[in-house]
């Protein structure tokens, strides 16, 4: 188990190596095998009409003349022991892991991730308890009353909620019960949980259900098919045949098989939410990281970018391993190793 | 034979009768896209306990569709049972779903055919023992975890104190079909039915499973159901055979009667479709030609007649009538058209020699 632990983490360094390595590729090598000079890449970053001096601070600065690789090896030296930014007199000491400072505001990259962290987590943690909850009980639900009315209308709102973007069903929440009806605040109005949970509360209702309805109209039907499947399986008849109470078969025998399939897709799902839900941030003007890899992709902030991908990437990469840990607690025929 | 023969019904529909286990006219249909799936179609026998009753035939013949229906595990909601099953003075078929949840493991047990699908692969054996027992009876955990690990011990599981925690995964296929045995027997049910309980293990183990559920039958002086396609466990286990043939009973008799002067057609075609090791190889078996009937279009008339090599010794009859199930001797019952004395000339002279 401890062996399988540290072969998964050591593979989950490559990966995020690889990750950060292509990232990085296509921002700082990319351009350069476009054409582009290090001048021009420079004067991306300084503004308006740069002078001469600006552009070549810059390029000093963040070592745009050395070959990619070496930048790509500071980057990651960064990372590890941290950097020192010299700027004229001032020496800014950036501690590992450094992800550098963005472009724009001049922040430290990490600094400005853990700030952005919490609403992002707040979104997907909440998001996900609706979905989950709505998600498996109406799937559980359908799969009884199979070829009902409930199971029909189930499956076709499930459908829909599938097919709709996000940007649609939350602008229209939005305007049903934000402006119409004015039960919930409108976008924008997040506060983070330490300074005003009230408000946090109130201003993440929206956005919770608006992403869980998508999530939970997937995991609806994943759950009814998986259930359909499991309540065919031979050790529910045994179940039945002991004379356990439907109830318990149900619960315990054939929702726990069934459970365990959707815990992988869930893993991933999350993983990949916690680096941020750009739409619904987006929709519902949440300051979380979907929003900052938004804005830092639009400013062509590299370091910014470059570190909300290395944040969601680890965000998966480490939930997924949880998932696969927790599998073989799950399902006693999974042995790790 | 008394015991277990299929008297004619002394009480009246609706009656409790003396036998411990009843059933009468069971019918169980399936109503599907294609048409009514009639799995079961007025079958009636009875079974005292202690006694021990072979259900032979192909597969699709209704075999297993009749136990699950008297362990009432069949969906209403896609199937349509009818007639009457009698336990020990009770009634099920009109028993609310509850009631017969609760006769469940407690008076009427089952052993399923692949122990390895048959529990569920996230609970240990001894879990799963201790759920059965719990369900029934109003203990603590500790009290059905001893009585798990004695029913384990008792069923021949070496180290069931060590085991008992064990999964499923872990265990050998036949102590597999041995910790299901534990497990229907948990609660000392009367009427055990065992469907194909060894068709899924090597034929060393099977032996020792069948001896278990001997030994473990007069132990427990309960009623067992033998479902299977293989005559040789008939042969070992029970007093009486019931032949299925397309949802209907063709022939009830005793194991010896069976063997020695069966009295249908389709019951010569089983006992030649065992294959005999002293025979020459090309004599050694004799298969029913065709396929089992589709359940659906049952055949007019006799339902064998597209199989039967001596349908046409009826003039007919077996296309247009169906034959009843008439006791041919005191305790032998068999639904063919041939005349008595031709059937046991057949058997005589053309099947026996050959088996």
């Amino acid at each position: 188990m401890f062996a399988y632990i540290v072969r998964r983490l050591i593979g989950a360094v490559l990966m995020l190596l690889l990750v950060s390595l292509v990232t990085f590729g296509i921002f700082f090598w990319l351009p350069k095998l476009a054409g582009q000079t290090t001048d021009q890449i420079a004067a991306g970053y300084v503004g308006k009409a740069p002078t001469k001096e600006a552009i070549q601070d810059t390029k000093e600065r963040l070592g745009l003349d050395e070959p990619v690789v070496v930048q790509y090896g500071e980057y990651l030296k960064a990372l590890v022991v941290g950097k020192d930014y010299k700027a004229g007199p001032v020496t800014d000491h950036c501690p590992a892991p450094c992800m550098g400072f963005s472009f724009r505001s001049s922040q430290p990259v990490l600094e400005t991730l853990l700030d952005r962290a919490p609403a992002t987590a707040s979104l997907a943690l909440g998001a996900a308890v609706v979905w989950l909850a709505g998600g498996i009980s109406v799937g559980v639900i359908s799969a009884l009353k199979r070829g009902t009315l409930w199971d029909r209308a189930a499956m076709i709102i499930a459908l829909s909620g599938v097919s709709l973007p996000i940007y649609f069903t939350g602008l229209v929440s939005l305007a049903l019960f934000s402006y119409s009806i004015k039960i919930f605040p409108g976008g924008g109005s997040y506060l983070p949980l330490t300074t005003d949970p009230v408000t946090w509360f109130q201003s993440l209702v929206l956005p919770w259900v608006t992403l869980a309805f998508l999530y939970a109209a997937m995991y609806a039907r994943l759950t009814r098919a998986g259930m359909l499947e499991t309540m065919n399986e031979d050790y529910i008849r045994t179940a039945r045949a002991k004379g356990l109470p439907e109830k318990t078969v149900v619960t315990k025998h054939a929702l726990r098989a069934t459970l365990t399939p959707i815990m992988t897709v869930f893993g991933l799902d999350l993983g990949l939410l916690l680096g941020g839900a750009v739409l619904t941030e987006s929709t519902f003007g949440i300051p979380g990281l979907g929003r900052l890899a938004i804005d830092s992709i639009n400013t062509g902030d590299l370091p910014m970018v470059l570190g909300v991908t290395l944040i969601t990437a680890s965000s998966i990469v480490v939930i997924n391993l949880i998932v696969d840990l927790l599998y073989a607690v799950v399902d006693p025929r999974v042995r790790l190793g | 034979m008394a015991g277990t023969a299929p008297v004619a019904d002394t009480a009246g529909a609706g009656e409790a009768s003396g036998a411990f286990l009843d059933v009468r006219d069971l019918k169980i249909h399936f109503p599907t896209d294609d048409g009514l799936v009639k799995s079961v179609d007025g079958l009636t026998f009875q079974l005292e306990r202690g006694r021990t009753l072979g259900i032979v035939g192909e597969s699709g013949s209704g075999k297993s569709v009749t136990s699950l229906g008297i362990l009432g595990l069949h969906n209403k909601r896609n199937s349509d049972v009818s007639g009457e099953i009698w336990l020990d003075g009770k009634e099920l078929v009109g028993a609310s779903q509850n009631e017969v949840r609760r006769l469940r493991g407690r008076d009427m047990a089952m052993i399923f055919q692949d122990p390895l699908s048959s529990m569920h692969p996230f609970y240990t054996v001894g879990n799963q023992i201790i759920e059965a027992y719990r369900v029934h009876n109003d203990v603590s955990k500790q009290v059905a975890r001893k009585h798990a690990i004695d029913m384990l011990g008792r069923v021949g599981i070496p180290k069931p104190d060590k085991r008992v925690d064990d999964y499923p995964h872990q265990f050998s296929g036949g102590m597999r079909q041995r910790a299901m045995i534990a497990m229907a027997l948990s609660c000392d049910p009367e009427l055990l039915i065992a469907d194909e309980p060894t068709t899924a293990l090597d034929v060393t183990v099977q032996a020792q499973i069948l001896d278990l559920i001997r030994d473990l039958q007069q132990e427990f002086n309960s009623a067992v159901i033998m479902i299977t396609h293989d005559l040789g466990v008939v042969a070992e286990l029970s007093d009486d055979i019931l032949v299925m043939y397309a949802g209907r009973c063709v022939e009830y008799a005793s194991v010896d009667d069976a063997f020695h002067r069966p009295q249908h057609p389709y019951t010569w075609g089983l006992l030649g479709s065992m294959p005999r090791l002293d025979r020459e190889r090309s004599e050694r078996l004799m298969p029913i030609q065709g396929s089992p009937p589709s359940l659906i279009n049952v055949p007019s008339g006799c339902a064998f007649h597209p199989r039967c090599p001596y349908a046409e010794l009826n003039d007919g009859k077996s296309e247009t009538e169906r034959p009843e199930l008439v006791e041919v001797e005191p305790g032998h019952k068999a639904a063919c058209h041939l005349p008595l004395e031709k059937r046991r000339e057949i058997w005589a002279d053309e099947i026996k020699p050959k088996l």
